[in-house]
């Protein structure tokens, strides 16, 4: 087969992980039949929010937990659907992925080696739920700090919606984090720092800037993130499997915090920043 | 947001049970189960007011082509078009019969 | 007239009177090692520092140097203590209007930083340390996920400065497409939305609320009612576990019980 034949082939195999939405993610990732699914859409398990504020709820309120194995280890998978509602976290969806976790991490306490796998495409907090989002997002980061004691959580962003807020910082807490290049993280959205700060700080609109700074290539060329995967099914689920064989990391990146000030230290905060200033800052993260 | 409860002739109840689609913009949701032979009950949260002539008409139109299995269905709907609906409903057949 | 909040300062300033500071962290981080009784404990709190190098950060945001900054200063005290059979206990002396919204800080990782001191909190808590979130103004989103409210017990006082929320509320209209009013109306029948102590009290994740007579200076009975109230709080945690379980039961946060009921059941 000549090069071009096969770049072809490659592509036509293609399958993109973006597109599928939260349910179809988990499958695509957990081993060949061994996917089940805990509080699944059918059980109705809804916002009790939503509706009397006038906002169609969903049945499995935009999160999927299901349990599994990848590559033969044992995992729960917690896939947040970015088309519901911007993938925000409402009480049900929150208490969904907290009381996962926590459940994973007494397994481990019983001598059951579960691993976390958190598929992240959510704005943050549902403001339509606002502090008990926010309470739910708070016992995510306790779940996954317990969890993360015993066995790795793995996080990825594949987009289209990114990861945005309070479980931004959730994706700060994993073990290890993947991205794609559709894929966006940061701790506040575009609109809202363009609304608190300004146009001149920070263009919501300006689509290449906001890239440039919190895309998933530039997080991964700043080593604010472990591996940068192209949008295909099979390279996600080969990289995911990878990270959870390599077992926890030596040093987690939410524990640097020496390193980091040491960091910003060094940085002239003076004139606005841009990526490659970062890049160059934080070079020799990953190593 | 609205409410709305729809009623239908149909046959036997369907075997299996399916959702499809999601409720983001422009789509919805569809769960569908077995219902009691000779009854397809369809309950729509849509969040389009004043549409119930609009799924009614729908409705008729799908099941008059052919008897539907008797199904209780669920729809959360964000604004679909009837395209997409019937779209979705199809889907869900479909994946009914394959249960 | 200063545009920032003196009340985290205020309080740091009487809790930890007699205390001794601890240096070598940001300019906007005010921790002090001193005794509650006979408990020995640190006290946290983020304040304005109107030279801050970050410009984003100068009201008291909890931003880059704050987060990476709580995180030093709560690691410190886990390596210090980690042979210690009684472990020292952490006070979060919450006033934080919101995280730092700005360009350097999206740039730099901001979401990395707060996950430092969320970090931090959680293993202190874990290693067996008592934390304490004491609410005295603003405990705002990001700002509050990284500074208080992974404390075992959250403590409020009760007065209309004192607020928790997920987004102030001229983003959060714009955000959902509502007016500031429709927002308001709405808020004042959902719990969850709502901007008073009180409503977030109905949610269970409050373990007391406190009245004081000089919120914005408090009295010497302001500080000994506060104090015994700590001191209540960390011997509470004590004779009942490092976890979050007794954050769950409101009627108002029901789901939140219910989903874990049944996922342990189909687990």
């Amino acid at each position: 087969m000549t090069d071009s034949a096969a770049l072809l082939k490659l592509h036509l195999e293609r399958r993109s992980f973006v597109e599928l939405g939260a349910r179809q993610r988990a499958k695509a990732l957990l081993d060949a039949g061994s996917f089940r699914e805990l509080l699944d859409p059918f059980q109705r398990l809804m916002s009790p929010w939503l509706a009397r504020q006038g906002v169609v709820p969903q049945a499995d309120d935009g999160v999927v937990i299901a349990k599994g194995s990848i590559g033969g280890l044992p995992v729960v998978i917690a896939a947040i659907e970015g088309a519901f509602q911007g993938g925000s976290l409402g009480e049900v969806g929150g208490a969904k992925i907290a009381g996962a976790l926590e459940l994973a991490a007494e397994d481990n306490r019983n001598g059951i080696a579960t691993r976390a796998v958190l598929l992240l495409e959510t704005g943050g907090v549902r403001l339509q739920e606002a502090n008990l989002g926010l309470a739910a997002i708070a016992d995510i980061h306790a779940a996954i700090v317990d969890l993360r004691q015993y066995q790795p959580v793995i996080g990825v962003v594949a987009g289209s919606v990114g990861c945005f807020g309070g479980m931004s910082i959730a994706a700060g807490l994993c073990s290890y984090l993947g991205v794609t290049r559709e894929a966006r993280l940061g701790l506040n959205g575009p609109q809202v720092i363009e609304q608190e700060a300004g146009l001149e700080e920070y263009d919501s609109r300006d689509r290449p800037f906001i890239w440039s700074l919190t895309g998933g290539e530039q997080r991964f060329a700043s080593g604010l993130v472990d591996r940068y995967v192209a949008d295909d099914v099979a390279q996600i689920q080969q990289q995911v499997s990878e990270l959870l064989q390599q077992g926890l990391p030596t040093e987690q990146r939410s524990r640097q915090a020496e390193l980091f000030l040491q960091r910003l230290a060094r940085l002239d905060a003076e004139p606005q920043i841009d990526p490659a200033t970062v890049r160059e800052l934080y070079q020799g993260a990953r190593s | 947001m609205e409410t709305l409860s729809f009623e239908f002739p149909a046959g036997q109840p369907a075997k299996g049970r399916a959702l499809v689609g999601c409720v983001g913009s422009g789509d919805l949701e569809v769960l569908l189960e077995p219902g009691q032979a000779g009854k397809l009950t369809i309950q729509v949260q849509t969040s389009v007011n004043g549409s119930a002539q609009r799924w009614q008409h729908l409705f008729e139109r799908i099941f008059d082509e052919s008897t539907p299995p008797a199904l209780m269905i669920d729809i959360h709907d964000f604004g679909a078009t009837p395209g997409v609906v019937r779209l979705r409903l199809e889907q869900g057949f479909e994946e009914i019969g394959h249960d | 007239m200063s545009t920032f909040s003196l009340r985290g300062l205020q309080w740091f300033q009487a809790l930890s009177g007699g205390a001794t500071a601890v240096s070598g962290l940001p300019a906007s981080l005010k921790v002090a090692d001193g005794l509650l009784g006979e408990q020995p404990v640190r006290f946290l709190a983020v304040v304005a520092d109107p030279e801050n190098r970050f410009v984003r950060a100068r009201n008291g945001e909890v931003g880059l140097l704050e987060g990476w900054g709580l995180a030093k200063a709560i690691d410190e005290v886990i390596e210090a203590d980690r042979n210690q059979s009684h472990k020292r206990a952490l006070i979060a002396i919450v006033d934080v209007p919101s995280q730092a919204y700005g360009r350097r800080e999206e740039a730099l990782g901001i979401h990395q930083a707060l996950a430092g001191a969320v970090d931090s909190y959680a293993r202190a808590r874990l290693a067996g340390h008592a934390v304490i979130g004491l609410l005295v103004g603003k405990a705002m989103s990001g700002a509050f996920l990284a500074h208080g409210y992974q404390a075992n017990r959250l403590i409020a006082l009760r007065d209309p400065g004192v607020m928790v929320h997920a987004m102030g509320k001229a983003s959060a209209a714009r955000v959902t497409l509502r007016s500031v009013e429709e927002l308001e109306a709405l808020a004042a029948s959902v719990p969850p939305m709502a901007y008073d102590i009180d409503s977030f009290a109905s949610l269970g994740l409050l373990w007391e609320t406190l009245e004081v007579s000089q919120i914005e200076q408090p009295t010497a009975s302001d500080l000994a009612q506060v104090n015994a109230c700590l001191a209540q709080a960390i011997r509470d945690v004590e004779a009942s576990g490092h976890d979050l379980s007794s954050r769950l039961g409101a009627s108002n946060r029901a789901a939140s019980s219910k989903v874990r009921q049944l996922l342990r059941k189909q687990w």
